[in-house]
């Protein structure tokens, strides 16, 4: 199931009964709405869909639009020229609540001021699945089985014995769990993450791309993630695109994308590309100081 | 034990879990949950223990005064059954019909609507320092009321409810303005809002301070001792009407509670949540300006009760705001009570403006909130 997702062939995956989680034609974006049309695009003419239960991550320099990318697919800001299909539906057309019971968004960094509780958190998650009873006077009380996913995915993410812990005295790592279990509590068929490991320390990378991984295999979760990390990329995506001012650059596999050339005309520097001797798949590093060239002495 | 296991393996089927025997969800620890998250009996608990003790506080208020009435006395004209002295007992009623019981509701609907705004600005921007005093949005209704004054809209019993209009025209404009000029970057910077809130404050200042220059001296005393924030109790119709606005307002505000709770995840994710923030913010910035505006026009700036009260219940019964709104509400209600009570005795015959004493009390708790914060956070 993963091989056919894998190189990226739209055939492929019809073939093995999977459809498309999103599609996306000729997406535009900019910030500021209409009135500004001066501004930049922040996304270009933009084509491509995300198949059901991969790991699809983006990738590209500092303001490539990879954040605004997500955020638009997550409907958190509005579709404005091009269209967004989510599991065939158009995105524009959908209410909030109803995207939020198939997409859950991890934001980077979530501050929470206010001492919730580590269990209150995660039920957040249960809101866009709420009940609408007349005479709770719009409380909305959990019921049995949002306790049920909520333990679940406290459970999943290993975070069920702070339940009773305040957010705010958690730790960056124990706080970044909690929010994706808050996410799962959403029981959502995409999982979106910014920037998942930027807080992370090596442990807790690792461990939350194996995360990442089981998710996907137990759940069929489809998960969309925006990374700076292109070896974290390459070693756990099934595919990856690479954005480059708003526009796509290269969409595929991480064999078709984590190419030398390709990456020293997008980031502008020199990079050293070679095989992970364990996965094989392709990794990434920066030039030594040993090695002699540094990103003066290339030519663009 | 059949039964949970069950339960769990039926919650999977609907929730389209694995069906793996292995992978079944374990049962619901209710327990865990009741004793890490707000359930339906411990609100019940909470709400039912503060509003007994805003009961006894009213009583207890009750008793004191320019002239001490004693329990048995208010107790027995409750009843009916009048004591010796007939004229006594008339004096006696009058004094606590007509003059405490009505204070002591004024001042129970002032305190539970400046808490519970309080409550609702402190999750919309995220911030623990707001408070319709802090934030300018108490000054801007003074602002609209003393426009009204010095136009001759006012005291007069058919325009009983243009002061609050007034008031709410003038509080909602605060709030707008405060709202744009913190909102600037995507992220509302706690100090920023703070800062407008300082700046809105110093100008409606000024101007509530030159329209009382401006006015006839015997006017401009009054309006002095009601910007101070005195409780000064209307006839009871317009006490029942102010009443019914209240509690109407907070009722609508409490239905936004568990949205209130999202929106404290910040904008974006609470919108990834499902909420409309837009909708959320405009019906609670709309509501908080509308209870502020009538507070304002009965009471005058009574400052920090919409900070401390908020701050303090949130250490006692966790940050759910389901809980917390109602709770703030009694307790912030039951507090202005008891300082009205405070500030008519302490130096009795005489009184002293309650709002001095609220800012006695709230001014520190600020100071060190801002200093406990700076370590915390930023």
């Amino acid at each position: 199931m993963t091989a056919s997702v894998t190189g990226g062939e739209k055939t492929a995956s019809l073939e093995s009964g999977l459809m498309e989680a999103y599609e996306i034609r000729s997406l535009y974006f900019r910030y500021g709405a209409s009135r500004s049309a001066s501004r930049p695009w922040v996304l270009e003419d933009l084509n491509c869909s995300i198949q059901c239960g991969e790991i699809f991550t983006i990738v590209g320099p500092n303001g490539s639009g990879k954040t605004s990318l997500l955020k638009l697919l997550a409907r958190i800001v509005p579709v404005q020229h091009g269209s967004i299909m989510l599991y065939g539906q158009p995105l524009r057309e959908l209410q909030q609540e109803d995207v939020a019971r198939s997409v859950a968004y991890v934001p980077q960094d979530t501050q929470q001021i206010f001492p919730f509780t580590v269990s209150e958190t995660v039920l957040m998650g249960r809101f866009p699945h709420r009940h609408r009873a007349r005479w709770d006077f719009g409380f909305g009380w959990e019921s049995q089985d949002d306790r049920a996913v909520a333990q679940q995915a406290m459970k999943t993410m290993n975070v069920w014995h702070l339940a009773k812990r305040p957010v705010t005295e958690l730790s960056g790592g124990e706080r970044q769990r909690v929010i994706i279990a808050r996410a799962l509590a959403q029981n959502p068929r995409v999982l979106m993450l910014d920037e998942p490991t930027a807080f992370l320390d090596l442990q807790y990378q690792i461990e939350s791309c194996a995360l990442l991984c089981r998710l996907k295999q137990e759940r069929g979760l489809t998960i969309v993630m925006v990374s700076h990390d292109l070896n974290l990329a390459s070693q756990y995506s099934d595919r990856i695109l690479l954005l480059d001012r708003g526009r796509l650059v290269r969409l595929g596999g991480p064999q078709d994308v984590i190419e030398p050339e390709v990456l020293e005309a997008v980031y502008r520097c020199r990079v050293l590309v070679d095989e992970h001797p364990v996965s094989k798949l392709p990794r990434v590093t920066l030039p030594g100081r040993t090695t002699g060239f540094g990103a003066g002495n290339l030519s663009h | 034990m059949t039964s949970s296991v069950e339960r769990a393996r039926a919650s999977a089927d609907m929730l389209d879990l694995p069906k793996d025997p292995a992978r079944l969800p374990d049962p619901v620890d209710h327990g865990m949950f009741e004793a890490s998250s707000l359930t339906v009996s411990r609100w019940m608990a909470i709400i039912g223990m503060l509003a007994g003790c805003t009961v006894f506080s009213a009583v207890i208020c009750l008793q004191f005064g320019a002239e001490y009435i004693r329990l048995n006395d208010i107790l027995r004209i409750l009843v009916g059954s009048i004591g010796d002295s007939v004229t006594d007992a008339e004096t006696t009623a009058t004094i606590l019909f007509h003059v405490r019981v009505p204070r002591i509701v004024l001042g129970f609907l002032a305190g539970c609507s400046l808490a519970s705004v309080g409550v609702a600005l402190q999750a919309l921007l995220r911030n623990p320092l707001a408070d319709p005093y802090v934030l300018g949005v108490s000054s801007g209704a003074a602002l609209g009321v003393s426009i009204a004054v010095l136009f001759g809209v006012g005291t007069t019993i058919l325009t009983m409810s243009a002061l609050p209009l007034c008031g709410f025209l003038g509080g909602l404009a605060a709030l707008a303005i405060v709202y744009r000029m913190a909102v600037s970057s995507e992220r509302l910077p706690v100090h920023s809002v703070l800062l407008a809130g300082v700046i809105l404050n110093a100008v409606f200042s000024a101007l509530i301070m030159f329209i009382t220059s401006i006015m006839d001296p015997n006017r401009s005393f009054g309006m002095m001792a009601w910007l101070m924030g005195s409780l000064t109790a209307p006839a009871y119709p317009a006490l029942i009407v102010l009443a019914i606005y209240v509690f109407a307002c907070f009722g609508l505000l409490l239905r936004h509670a568990r949205a209130l709770n999202i929106m404290t995840s910040g904008d974006e994710p609470a919108r990834s949540l499902g909420l409309d923030t837009e909708r959320t913010k405009r019906y609670t910035l709309l509501l908080s300006a509308l209870l502020t505006g009538a507070v304002v026009s009965y009471s005058g700036m009574i400052g920090f009760i919409g900070m401390v009260i908020p701050h303090a219940v949130r250490l006692g019964v966790g940050a759910d705001h389901r809980l917390l709104m109602p709770a703030a509400a009694l307790v912030g209600g039951a507090f202005l009570m008891v300082s009205d009570t405070v500030a008519r005795t302490v130096l009795s015959p005489s009184e002293l403006p309650v709002g001095i004493l609220t800012a006695l009390v709230g001014g520190p708790f600020f100071v060190y909130l801002l200093a406990w914060r700076k370590d915390r956070m930023s």
